[in-house]
């Protein structure tokens, strides 16, 4: 037992310097294995008296508790440093481009028809809708256009060969006739817009074949101009995201709404460049007005007693203005390039909860 | 419509600027197109005398011309045929641009000679088409002077869009009205001095017309006036009428076409001495032939008002003069026609041949119907002041159409439909300015609706006038609230669906597409019969001639035009309408994809592969999942319309059973269908019948799964069965095994081949075991194997490969 602390610091510095796990494990046998050193003056201890053999014990003890904190000890160092040379051996390039994943993409016009639901929605407004295929009772007639009115005969409508009741049918040529389905099938108030397919047989570089439309329809028995005008500008500045966006109603003429009025908002020009917002210059964006009294009658809508709005936007232009798409025409190509750049992701859903605009 | 500021003066007394007078118009509903002043870019020109005009030396067609100009004598270079000694044009100095020729004029030698300016023409000062020589300036003009003054160039031109509906406001006098009545000032009054007859007409006038249509041509008034010399109008008549773009021809001309822009009444006049008897207005007779102004024939039916004589049709009532009896400069006699023509007549008239005009475009706008005779007289004093001569007596045919009817008018409806409070007397006020004759008293009020606004019809008209008058702009906006504190969800649940299945597809990978709702007949024919109700009358183009039958074909046709761009792995959806007739019912909405070229763009990490049936399956059920339908109640069936390839395509219905209905089709498209639309390769497509989904139904919470603690156990099986067989057998067998142990079987690989014999193949499927309430011994595991092999090998034939 007279040179433990040789022994102590000779089998330490075996562990300490172990240059790997087996020459580790080398250190642990020759120390504390079944012929190990230690175990070896373990063994001794039996033929000790008891006070020595408790002093000695003591000390063993403690020598057996720091070599085996040592090896641990050593263990972890020699651990860490094989796994960092593993990790040094697993390095990669992590430039390299991720796996392929889902690269869809909503269609603005979806996309602007969801902003629009969605701040309607929050009005109280509910989507209803009409067929494609209309008779030019419910595209005319039943809105005050007679047949030879020239508003009827300015709209290039496309027709199919059939009619019915006598009424010929045409592709709608804007998405009013749901007014009147709507106001034949349920009794006021109402408060309903109906984005839709529109059809016109015209096609250049500001006119499509087919395009869209938003209606709105607000009927009871109070409704007025001033309403008209809170809800339309509220809307537009809404869809815009441009809170002091001026908004100016000018007379106009819809046979199927009196009083008529078409909708500016403030745009600037400067430069040549269009930005919507406050710039001293207009621009004009839909047409609405009071429901004409005759409308009500023709759907049977007792219009003594009851009154309300109606209005109209061009889907398309307004998704041309805010999205910046100069072309028509480009919506309906379904050209990869356009629909990745001007497209919305999936899970982007407006809502006025989390704000409209990304 | 366009008019001159000095024109509009002639009717508004008026302090207002120019700016103000273009606001307040687009205010009141006659939207402002353009204010321009032709001056703008004519300033530097000023009036030149030709002193000496001769020959160039070197050119036939040229001549030299020796001018008087402000900075003294200069010679220039002229082609014009009537440049010549003493004539005063307009002169260009060297350094000045040319408005019409977008050119910086330069002191340059043509044909040897230095030419030291220019002496322009119309066209070359921008002002018209005109080019058949230079601008001729009157002779009083001073040498020197800017042109813009001497020509009235000054004057700005408004250019209005006038509505449908406002047919009073296609003369400057209307215009002038709104004005006065938004009170920019005061309406000068229209004095209307009657012409005593001198004699009485030789023609007369009859108006030959069943009962039925005589409110085609209920109205006319005529004067002859004899001894007029049809001159050049004098320059203030020129002047406005080259202001608005119209050409001065001569007198007569003139002052008609003064009366159409000024008051917005169209007139005719006729050379009497060519009219044979007596004119009569009736309704044309069938293949009728006209020779109009200008000398087309045009074949008239029995629906088109003429005015004839013995020789036949002279005029098309309200449309245009006829050849035979119009004016010349040899005019001596002429017959002036003021009538009112019905307006749907006349729209239908002028479509039906293609004939446009000023008169038509206000004939069938409605003209002040009271103003025939005022009409006449004005341009009878036209006549007499301009070309001399004397008139006869009025010769009137028929009567003045009836008045307009009186409407009832509540004045609050001003603030109950208009929504601004105004003072009863406001309101009064502006209706009166505008022409209306309001009725006495505070209550409802009797309205008598003016002549020349035949678009007032009712109560809310006359609330449109008030308010239109006193400004849009201040009604104040009222927010419109929904009815309780929160809205009622703004889509149905059909509507929902659709707007999940968008976002689903575009999750799993898809561009979405919005496509016309035609396609070219050829095209749909590959997809469904295409009944004759479907083809378009009047189709844009012969590729969009019917109204599709299905989506796929304009998604393929898409993939198509991006292929030809280099863009051949396409992804595209549309969820959109699809026709199979023209009732509102058979609309339905489809929610339809294509893929074609690689599944996936080229990857490092992944081995590259083309589209197929499985791409275009998996998005179907993709849509079918969200949507929420249940898989267990999904079938599918191995079968599907002839546009897909036959034995790479299939069905899915809810629920088993040929009468179960069709929720999707799904597979590789036919290379038939293919080659005839000139796509390349696989292309892989899915329709979705959103209407055939079940509506999501409210209820109760589903039953909470059971969580079991014990450790699922996973077993594979191999079977080996028929090649015809299919998996979805065998893992219908597998599940059904045990229900209440089996949780889940999935398939994970198939081979044929090697070792197995001809027309047979392999599925390997895993199997996993739930216990609920302890955990399973192998005695048991193995009994539920047994299970497994015994029920496949009972329901398909399947033997455990070993």
């Amino acid at each position: 037992m007279e040179n433990l602390e040789g022994l102590r610091d000779e089998i330490l510095a075996a562990v300490r310097q172990a240059p790997d796990l087996g020459a580790l494990e080398g250190a642990r046998i020759s120390a504390l294995g079944r012929k190990g050193r230690i175990t070896a003056l373990m063994k001794e201890l039996g033929a000790l008296a008891a006070d020595e053999r408790r002093h000695a014990g003591q000390i063993l003890n403690a020598l057996h508790d720091d070599v085996t904190a040592a090896i641990a000890q050593r263990k972890r160092e020699l651990g860490r440093a094989e796994l960092d040379a593993r990790l040094a051996e697993e390095r990669i390039d992590v430039t390299l481009p991720v796996r392929p994943g889902p690269l869809g993409r909503i269609h603005p016009i979806s996309q602007t028809i969801d902003e629009v639901v969605a701040i309607f929605g929050e009005m109280g407004f509910q989507v209803a809708e009409g067929p494609d295929i209309e008779d030019d009772w419910y595209n005319f007639t039943a809105l005050n256009i007679p047949p030879e009115h020239p508003a009827r005969q300015e709209m290039d409508t496309f027709y199919l060969p059939g009619a019915k009741d006598g009424h010929r049918l045409v592709l709608r040529t804007h998405t009013s006739p749901v007014q009147i389905r709507t106001m034949q099938e349920r009794a006021p108030p109402l408060r309903i817009i109906v984005p839709g397919r529109t059809y016109r047989c015209d096609s250049d570089a500001t006119h499509s074949p087919m395009f869209h439309q938003v209606e709105g329809l607000m009927v009871d028995e109070s409704t007025h101009f001033g309403h008209l005008k809170g809800c339309l500008i509220e809307f537009c500045r809404a869809y815009f995201g441009i809170e002091d966006l001026p908004v100016r109603f000018r007379p106009s003429y819809f046979p199927f709404t009196e009083p008529s009025a078409e909708v500016d908002i403030g745009c600037s020009r400067a430069g040549g460049e269009l930005k919507i917002g406050r710039g001293g210059d207009w621009l004009e964006i839909l047409g609405c007005g009071m429901v004409n009294p005759k409308v009500l009658e023709n759907c049977g809508v007792d219009s003594a007693r009851f009154q309300g709005f109606a209005f109209g936007v061009g889907l398309e232009r307004i998704a041309m203005l805010k999205y910046g798409i100069a072309d028509l025409r480009t919506f309906f190509e379904s050209d990869l390039r356009w629909l990745r750049h001007f497209g919305f992701a999936a899970l982007d859903v407006p809502n006025l909860v989390g704000g409209l605009h990304r | 419509m366009k008019f001159t500021l000095s024109w509009l003066g002639d009717h508004l007394e008026t302090e207002a600027g120019l700016d103000e007078i273009a606001a307040r118009l687009t205010m009141l509903g006659l939207e402002v197109d353009s204010v321009v002043t032709r001056a703008s870019g004519l300033e530097e020109f000023t009036v030149a005398r030709v002193i000496e005009a001769r020959k160039h030396p070197n050119a036939d067609r040229l001549k030299l011309c020796r001018l008087e100009t402000k900075d003294g004598e200069a010679e220039v270079v002229c082609g014009a045929p009537n440049a010549r000694a003493g004539l005063k044009g307009v002169f260009a100095a060297p350094g000045s641009t040319i408005p019409g020729l977008g050119t910086k004029l330069k002191r340059t030698k043509i044909r040897g000679v230095e030419s030291a300016g220019m002496l322009l023409s119309e066209r070359e000062m921008g002002l018209g088409e005109e080019h058949g020589g230079i601008v001729e300036l009157p002779a009083d003009a001073p040498v020197g002077a800017p042109v813009v003054e001497v020509m009235g160039l000054d004057d700005p031109v408004f250019d209005l869009e006038i509505t449908p509906n406002r047919g009073d406001c296609l003369g400057v006098r209307g215009i002038a009205r709104d004005l006065a009545a938004a009170g920019l000032g005061t309406l000068k009054p229209l004095v209307i001095e009657a012409v005593p007859g001198a004699y009485e007409s030789p023609i007369g006038v009859r108006l030959e017309f069943d009962p039925a249509q005589r409110p085609a041509c209920p109205y006319f008034v005529g004067r002859h006036i004899r001894g007029v010399a049809n001159r050049e109008s004098p320059d203030w008549l020129k002047d406005k009428l080259l202001a608005v773009g119209l050409r001065p021809i001569s007198a007569f001309v003139d002052i008609t076409n003064f009366l159409t822009l000024g008051y917005g009444r169209p007139l005719h006049a006729f050379d009497a001495d060519k009219v044979a008897g007596d004119l009569r207005v009736r309704l044309a007779n069938p293949g009728e032939r006209f020779e109009a102004l200008g000398g087309r024939t045009y074949e008239l039916d029995r629906e088109m008002t003429v005015i004839c004589d013995d020789h036949g049709a002279e005029a098309l009532g309200g449309v245009m003069g006829g050849a035979r009896t119009g004016c010349t400069d040899a005019t001596m006699n002429v017959f002036l026609e003021s009538a009112f023509f019905d307006p749907v007549r006349t729209a239908a008239t002028g479509r039906k041949l293609s004939l446009t005009s000023d008169a038509r475009y206000r004939f069938e706008r409605g003209i002040d119907s009271a103003f025939q005779v005022d009409g006449m007289e004005l341009a009878t004093r036209l006549v007499l002041d301009l070309c001399g001569g004397e008139a006869s007596a009025l010769v009137i045919a028929g009567e003045e159409p009836e008045p307009r009817p009186e409407i009832a008018f509540a004045p609050e409806r001003v603030a109950t439909l208009g929504g601004v409070q105004l003072p009863t007397a406001e309101a009064k006020r502006i209706l009166t300015a505008l022409g209306f004759t309001v009725g006495a008293g505070d209550g409802a009020l009797s309205v008598k609706v003016p002549s020349w606004r035949n678009d007032i019809v009712g109560e809310a008209c006359l609330v449109e006038e008030v308010v239109r008058v006193f400004g849009y702009d201040r009604v104040p906006a009222v927010p419109v609230k929904c009815a309780g504190a929160l809205p009622e969800p703004a889509l149905s649940p059909e509507q929902a669906l659709r707007a999940t299945a968008r976002r689903v597809l575009a999750a799993q990978g898809l561009m979405e597409a919005v496509t016309l709702s035609f396609t070219a007949s050829k095209y749909a024919e590959q997809f469904a019969p295409v009944p004759e109700s479907l083809r378009l009358v009047n189709p844009i183009s012969a590729d969009l001639d019917v109204m599709r039958p299905s989506v796929l074909p304009n998604l393929i046709a898409a993939g198509v035009r991006n292929a030809n761009r280099g863009l051949s792995d396409a992804a595209l959806f549309e969820v959109g309408p699809q026709y199979a007739g023209v009732g509102p019912a058979e609309q339905t909405t489809a929610a339809a994809g294509v893929r074609s070229g690689g599944a996936h763009p080229r990857s490092w990490a992944e081995a590259s592969r083309g589209v197929d049936v499985f791409d275009a399956k998996a998005d179907a059920l993709a849509v079918i999942a969200a949507l929420g339908v249940a898989s267990g109640r999904v079938h599918i069936e191995a079968k599907a319309p002839a546009y897909y390839h036959p034995g790479r395509a299939g069905v899915l219905r809810l629920g088993g059973g040929a009468a179960a209905p069709v929720l999707a089709t799904f597979g590789e498209i036919h290379p038939a269908v293919l080659e005839i639309m000139d796509a390349r390769g696989v292309v892989a497509g899915f329709e979705v019948f959103l209407d055939s989904i079940p509506a999501p139904e409210t209820r109760a919470p589903s039953a909470p799964p059971e969580l079991s603690p014990f450790h699922p156990v996973a077993r594979d099986f191999a079977f080996v069965v028929d090649k015809d067989v299919s998996a979805a057998a065998v893992l219908a067998a597998a599940r059904g095994a045990d229900t209440s142990l089996i949780a889940d079987a999935q398939l994970f690989d198939v081979y044929s081949g090697k070792g197995l014999g001809a027309g047979k193949k392999s599925l390997a499927i895993g199997v996993v075991l739930q216990p609920k309430d302890r955990t399973l011994t192998d005695a048991e595991i193995e009994a539920v194997s047994e299970k497994v092999i015994a029920r496949v090998a009972k329901e398909t034939g399947g033997v455990l490969r070993t």
